[in-house]
């Protein structure tokens, strides 16, 4: 089993993602899918847009290394990581995670082990955009510590 | 060896990739980042805080002690915020 990586700017369709993976099988039970979305605000200020940016080559590489310890972490039947770049209005997709299994445990644990990761550790940086101008989104140190959660013992 | 600078350091240092040529005093990714710093005031301002800086070496996170030797591309950025 290989995991679908793909970073774009275009928008993802959930249902295609989540019917290349359950498609003419009949061993999947479980797909559990995250999708994270613009908020129309950061801390508590109207914001007009995002802009991602992202180090290409080194996203993708950093993405297959989670998706391949998720499957060598759990019964996995399939694994889909779509993240978008560029700019994203409130409301829009930014990322989405599917991990597909026989059973439920799996599915859920791997897709958030996989956006724990991802959150902390892939090369993705967010711009906002607002009334006051634009400025970098600054990292929230919980998004480590849910990162490390997953090493520990 | 090939620099990169992304997020608010690439807009600091006001270029996104470089090649540079440090010399053989220079052995961390921590030294990379002092050396960097003293080539003018642009390339302070983006390491004030060395201890926010990330690094990557060939694609890979690595430590501010790690050593750059034999490294192809070496890049610097804030904290990820993606997801």
């Amino acid at each position: 089993m290989t995991a679908t990586i793909r970073i774009q700017q275009a928008d993802f369709d959930i249902a295609q993602e989540i019917a290349a993976l359950t498609k003419g099988r009949n061993d999947v039970g479980a797909v559990v899918t995250f999708s994270g979305i613009c908020r129309g605000s950061e801390n508590g200020e109207p914001i007009a847009a995002l802009t991602l940016e992202h180090y290409p080559g080194m996203a993708e590489a950093e993405i297959k290394r989670h998706t391949d310890e998720a499957m060598s972490r759990w019964p996995l039947t399939g694994l889909t990581v779509v993240h978008r770049v560029g700019r994203i209005a409130p409301g829009e997709n930014i990322v989405l995670v599917l991990a597909a299994s026989a059973h439920r445990q799996a599915a859920f644990q791997a897709a958030e082990f996989l956006m724990d990761y991802l959150k902390a550790n892939a090369p993705f940086w967010k711009r906002e955009e607002s009334a006051k101008g634009t400025s970098w989104i600054e990292a929230r140190g919980h998004d480590d510590e849910a990162a490390a959660r997953w090493t520990k013992p | 060896m090939k620099v990169k600078y992304f997020a608010w350091v690439r807009e600091r240092i006001g270029i996104s990739e470089e090649m540079v040529e440090p010399p053989a005093a220079v052995r961390t990714v921590d030294d990379l980042i002092g050396w960097l710093s003293q080539r003018g005031e642009t390339y302070a301002y983006a390491f004030e805080k060395p201890k926010v800086i990330r690094a990557a070496i060939d694609h890979t996170h690595v430590k501010p002690d790690a050593m750059i030797s034999g490294a192809r591309e070496i890049a610097f950025f804030p904290p990820m915020t993606g997801g």
